[in-house]
């Protein structure tokens, strides 16, 4: 088995691993090696091929590929060691993984990883829908790898299951693969996106939103047939034709990795635990990015990947590891907070905020950090949708005293 | 003129397979007759993946026979042609008091199968051995034969290993009509008729149509669905060994049960049907294995659901195997072979075999029978992934295509080559893992079609069933 050396290792060359190895190398680290498993780095922006990427980190509006590519370049001029087809396979100790590649086996010694290995959507399986299990079921990352990375149409008529972002943009690449979208469901009482996400994909298409629907079952024998919906208000049932279901959302983070290492798992979450300078339970190993919060936009998942590189380099510079973590503790409707831990001391969160996402839609509802008794900030909201990010400012860490008690976020309706 | 066979065998899942495989060992010309388009596809694929004992069979069946060989032949068969085994030992846990006051009767009829190593487990040293058990058991019987296999490796391996000693293997052939006429079977399928002088019945789901054909009517199948949940390989550390229930006045129960893949099964539930194609999962049954799992090993239900799946098992009016022949005729019936099937498969191949030679068919061996290895699927062995040497011969071994299961592009391109070669999803599935893991294709689906379509000439709009 050969042995590579890196001073840091990053698995995943996504948009969080690609930021955090440019950054790296802006900050004067020596070798920094990104190991990808797909054939061509970039991540899942590769396939999303609509517009909006690139605001937040870049300052641009970009599609996806666009997006992906300019990061593949910008490592690449900045000295960064990109391995495609490399598979993480474990762990050997602390900092040193092993690897598959077509070259062979092989042992990666660094002296800091960092995991960003991103997030997945929640297959059918996963969401326990009874029924036949046909072809013509997909999740919006199967369905942008066989039509944009392999010009492949999937079906002719569609319901989309789940409406966010994603599932908007699930809308839009069906039409553009000729498929008619009968319908996009949510159980939720809304949609979860912003109205001009609405309008350029649903409405432009004349698609209608069905909510507070769920998928109770899917019939066809090889191939879909139809999908059965049941209103969760008032439990009707309604059948739809169609040869495709599309889920989409319901992220999950590709924590595998993680877990095989013995990191701690945050259970909200189901990603790696993480302090809000990005180091993990294990000395010397950093996550960021989508790994750490499923899912955000790109760019925000560039930036965490961005802020892991600052913490790494410190860490590389006076080998010091924060130990001391306050856990963040909150309930329902709360779904998770990420970072899920605080360590004291350190006066800033990634990007300024920590992120939490709610399970229900919420109206006024104020949102307040605590620790023991002592309130330390709070905010009236509008309104809170699921599937949407809430971003708490960072500003009162300072606040926070070492050896208190966990900080709570609470979530209450007047 | 079409040819005529001495012996055909209808149904390619474990069991006809099985069957077709002991035949090749003799000058014999044998066809393998299967509706599907692929071996193993019916009760075969679906099921609980577990080499059994036979410790709790009914002492004195055939099936408990056939299960107590079928397991030894099996165990050695694995080894042989690289079938996942792990001997992973069951324990038999009792929940209720009249459970445990069962352990010692099953204990007993252990020892009538054969089955002489099954000892009481008390409950201190129950939860030693399964930490994540939940509260509120009595204690258990340990079983230590019972073993975890690859439900899928069995019947390939037995259909490829015929087929390149001589037996022809006809899939998407539905038998509509079988006519005996003089001492010759005629079996009509869509596309062609075969003649035969021998005539094996295992059909499995469909036995009892077939054996109506001949005009027996022994038994009728009653189709017995059970659904079963997978939970992801992040759950394997819960558990280490087949948790089993007592059998009561209520079934069998569910049990849950580490597969050779690296994943956790709960299931199965029992349902009969009439519908003999409704693999259907559903709410309820979903609903009801959760809630059994829930009491045997809480943990399990944090974890994250790879699959759901449900299968049917043939089972009939009657306790036992129907095995039938009739000898003037020339014709032998293996039906009701229910979930047992897979243990007992090669002892009924062997008995298929003398019965038939009851009836007067010769069995000489052949000079050579050919052996199989099978690629291995487990993960208790290694895989292409993991081995340098696979990979310095052929680079497609360390490029890892499905990520979740550690699928390579060398053994895409295998099963589309293979001598039985994968010509849908499911059949690579099958025969790779490729696609079965906790993404069900998020991040590999496409590649995989394009590389199934490359290796097969098949187009991908065939591959995902589209009609486009």
């Amino acid at each position: 088995m050969n042995t590579l050396n890196a001073d840091v290792l990053i698995v995943g060359a996504g948009p969080a691993g690609l930021a955090a190895a440019i950054e790296l190398r802006r900050l004067g680290a020596g070798r920094v090696m990104v190991a990808d498993r797909e054939q061509q780095a970039g991540g899942i922006p590769r396939h999303s091929n609509h517009i909006g990427f690139g605001i937040r980190d870049m300052r641009r509006l970009l599609t996806g590929p666009a997006y992906a590519a300019r990061y593949v370049s910008m490592a690449e001029k900045s000295g960064v060691d990109i391995h495609t087809e490399t598979t993480i396979t474990g762990w050997q100790d602390g900092t040193c993984l092993t690897a598959t590649s077509p070259n062979g086996l092989m042992r990666i010694e660094a002296r800091a990883v960092v995991l960003a290995t991103g997030c997945r959507e929640r297959p059918r399986a996963a969401r326990l829908i009874p029924g036949s299990r046909p072809q013509g079921v997909f999740t919006t990352g199967a369905l942008q790898n066989f039509v944009y990375l392999h010009y492949q149409k999937v079906g002719k008529r569609a319901v989309v299951v789940g409406a966010d972002h994603v599932g908007f943009s699930a809308v839009m690449t069906l039409r553009h693969a000729g498929a008619e979208v009968a319908a996009l469901v949510t159980d939720l009482p809304r949609h979860q996106s912003f109205f001009q996400y609405k309008l350029i994909s649903a409405d432009r298409y004349r698609v209608p939103v069905l909510t507070n629907m769920k998928v109770t079952r899917i019939t066809g024998r090889r191939r879909v047939e139809a999908i059965e919906l049941t209103n969760v208000v008032d439990g009707s049932a309604r059948e739809i034709e169609c040869d495709t279901v599309v889920f989409t959302g319901s992220w999950i983070p590709d924590y595998e990795l993680a877990f095989y290492g013995g990191l701690a798992i945050d259970p909200a979450l189901k990603g790696p635990r993480v302090n809000q300078r990005l180091q993990t339970s294990a000395k010397g190993v950093f996550a960021a990015g989508n790994v750490i919060h499923a899912a955000e936009t790109a760019d925000v998942a560039a930036l965490s990947g961005r802020y892991a590189a600052r913490s790494v380099m410190s860490y590389l510079n006076t080998g010091a590891w924060e130990t001391a973590a306050l856990p963040i503790e909150f309930d329902e409707p709360i779904a998770w907070v990420s970072p899920g831990l605080i360590a004291p001391g350190s006066f800033a969160a990634p990007n300024g905020s920590f992120t939490l996402r709610v399970s229900r839609v919420l109206e006024h509802p104020t949102l307040a950090v605590w620790q023991g008794e002592r309130r330390l900030w709070s905010k009236v909201y509008r309104r809170l949708i699921p599937n949407l990010p809430v971003y708490v400012p960072d500003g009162w860490l300072p606040q926070v005293e070492a050896g208190g008690d966990a900080i709570r976020i609470i979530l209450s309706q007047s | 003129m079409t040819d005529i066979y001495d012996v055909a065998i209808i149904g390619a899942g474990v069991v006809g397979a099985a069957v077709a495989r002991e035949l090749a060992q003799y000058e014999l010309r044998c066809v393998l007759i299967e509706a599907a388009d692929d071996v193993g596809t019916g009760t075969s694929k679906a099921n609980t993946a577990i080499l059994h004992t036979g410790f709790d069979a009914k002492p004195g069946y055939l099936e408990a026979r056939l299960v107590q060989r079928g397991y030894k032949l099996l165990k050695a068969y694995a080894e042989q042609a690289g079938i996942p085994v792990e001997p992973i030992g069951a324990l038999l846990v009792a929940w209720e008091e009249d459970q445990l006051a069962a352990l010692s009767g099953i204990q007993e009829k252990a020892r009538q199968n054969g089955v002489f190593d099954v000892e009481f487990i008390a409950v201190d040293e129950l939860y030693r051995r399964e930490p994540k058990l939940g509260a509120g058991a009595l204690g258990a019987l340990e079983v230590p034969g019972e073993s975890i296999i690859c439900p899928f490796t069995p019947p390939l391996a037995y259909a490829t290993q015929a087929v390149i000693n001589g037996v022809a293997l006809r899939l998407n052939s539905p038998v509509q009509a079988v006519e005996r006429v003089a001492d010759e079977y005629f079996i009509r399928c869509p596309q062609e008729t075969f003649r035969c002088r021998y005539l094996v019945n295992a059909a499995g789901l469909h036995s009892d149509t077939i054996n109506r054909m001949l005009g027996h009517e022994e038994f009728g199948v009653i189709p017995r669905r059970g659904e079963l949940i997978v939970f992801d390989k992040m759950a394997r550390g819960l558990v280490d060994h087949i948790l089993l229930p007592v059998p009561g006045k209520m079934g069998k129960g569910v049990l849950i049960s580490p597969t050779v893949f690296g994943n956790v099964m709960l299931g199965p539930t029992a349902e009969n049907l009439t519908d003999r194609t409704a693999t259907d999962t559903t709410a309820q049954g979903i609903a009801s294995l959760l809630e059994k799992g829930r009491r045997i090993l809480p943990d399990l239900l944090n974890e994250e659901v790879t699959a759901t799946y449900a299968g049917l098992r043939a089972s009939t009016e009657h306790d036992d195997y129907q095995i039938h022949l009739h000898e003037e005729e020339r014709y032998l019936c293996l039906g009701g072979i229910r979930s047992t099937g897979l243990s007992a498969s090669l002892a009924i191949a062997e008995y298929a075999a003398e019965r038939l030679a009851e009836a007067g068919l010769e069995l000489r061996r052949k000079a050579e029978f050919k052996t199989v290895k099978m690629p291995n699927l487990g993960e208790a062995f290694p895989r292409p992934y993991q081995s340098e040497e696979m990979i310095r011969q052929n680079a497609d071994y360390g490029r890892i295509v499905c990520h979740c299961e550690r699928v390579t592009r060398g053994e895409i391109v295998d099963a589309a080559n293979a001598v039985i070669a994968a010509r849908s999803f499911d059949a690579l599935r099958r025969r790779t893992r490729a696609q079965m893991g906790r993404c069900q294709g998020f991040f590999c689906s496409a590649e995989v079609a394009a590389l199934l379509a490359e290796a097969t000439r098949l187009r991908v709009e065939t591959l995902i069933g589209a009609a486009l």
